[in-house]
């Protein structure tokens, strides 16, 4: 039953992506050369929607179904690794046009190449796992 | 406008992903996407390299079969609600059209010059392809999250490192952008 929530919430999230065009490499494209507001009017409404929707949970302290605290955990303190990281991040998600939601969604959508992409994705990964402790935080 | 046809406006869809957010936290979970990649990294066996990878991944199924649905949401969107183009501002689809010989915009949902499967035989799709990624999984673990993680939920949640992430994000895209490619694809 818990599994099929969470399929169904998947479900929803890549219909979503794909219908906002938030999985094509072209939105993107547009985004950074700031060609349509449609990008940022999606994460900028959201966002918008989600800091609100946060602060009454806070507020009124709702809990998750069960009763437990819902995840909200604050993110460790840094700049380093949030700084060079979303740098690495941002130069992959032009490049390749997909972040990592959006890559199982063409998968689905039935782009093959796109196993290229996560390929490279987990290797990534992978080497950022290898080298953690020789890198700056 | 058919709304299940055309392709939804950014005030349908942010709410929309906010409302996945919401429903996430509501089953307990949260919303971020490239945990995933951690966690099939650890079910391949990549602790015996890394003790990065050595976690009960058992507890991520979740985020897995989160995976499996947004495979499912795609397919089901691609096939039954979509004519499957993309068409952008006009001056950006010339630009690239003429800058970089992708002529593709408004024709397709993904430019075949680099997603076409016969393209993968040419070697400097595929190195775009497999550094495009790797790029996005190495950065995102290094700044811990990627744009749902960051930019939508811990944003949402006010976290300042999410603010210093989601800047990396856009500095990082604007560099590949505006002085990458034209070194990349001329």
């Amino acid at each position: 039953m818990k599994y099929l929530s969470y399929l169904t919430i998947g479900i929803f999230f890549g219909i979503i992506m794909y219908k906002s065009e938030a999985a094509s490499w072209f939105r993107i494209y547009e985004m950074f050369q700031f060609g349509s507001f449609h990008m940022y009017g999606i994460i900028g409404s959201a966002l918008v929607l989600g800091v609100i929707g946060i602060q009454l949970i806070k507020k009124f302290n709702i809990k998750a179904i069960g009763g437990k605290e819902m995840n909200l955990h604050p993110k460790e303190k840094g700049v380093t690794n949030y700084l060079v990281g979303g740098i690495i991040f941002g130069l992959g998600w032009a490049l390749a046009g997909a972040c990592p939601g959006p890559m199982y969604v063409l998968l689905g959508a039935g782009f093959p190449s796109i196993l290229v992409v996560i390929g490279g994705a987990l290797l990534g990964t992978f080497v950022y796992g290898l080298l953690k402790d020789k890198l700056p935080h | 406008m058919n709304l299940l046809y055309d392709p939804w406006p950014w005030y349908v869809a942010g709410p929309l992903i906010a409302l996945t957010m919401f429903l996430l936290l509501l089953v307990g979970k949260k919303f971020g996407m490239s945990s995933n990649l951690s966690t099939i990294c650890s079910i391949g066996g990549a602790g015996k390299y890394s003790d990065f990878f050595k976690f009960d991944w058992r507890a991520y199924r979740w985020n897995l079969v989160v995976v499996l649905g947004a495979v499912i949401g795609g397919f089901i969107a691609s096939k039954y609600m979509s004519d499957n183009t993309v068409t952008i501002n006009p001056d950006i689809a010339q630009e690239l059209s003429e800058d970089y010989g992708i002529n593709s915009a408004g024709q397709a949902y993904l430019p075949p010059e680099l997603f076409a499967s016969q393209q993968l035989t040419d070697p400097f799709v595929f190195a775009i392809l497999i550094i495009g990624g790797f790029l996005v999984g190495f950065g995102a673990r290094y700044a811990g999250g990627c744009t749902s993680g960051h930019a939508i939920s811990g944003l949402s949640n006010l976290q300042l490192p999410s603010l210093i992430a989601v800047i990396g994000f856009f500095i990082g895209g604007l560099v590949m952008i505006h002085l990458l490619f034209p070194l990349i694809f001329s």
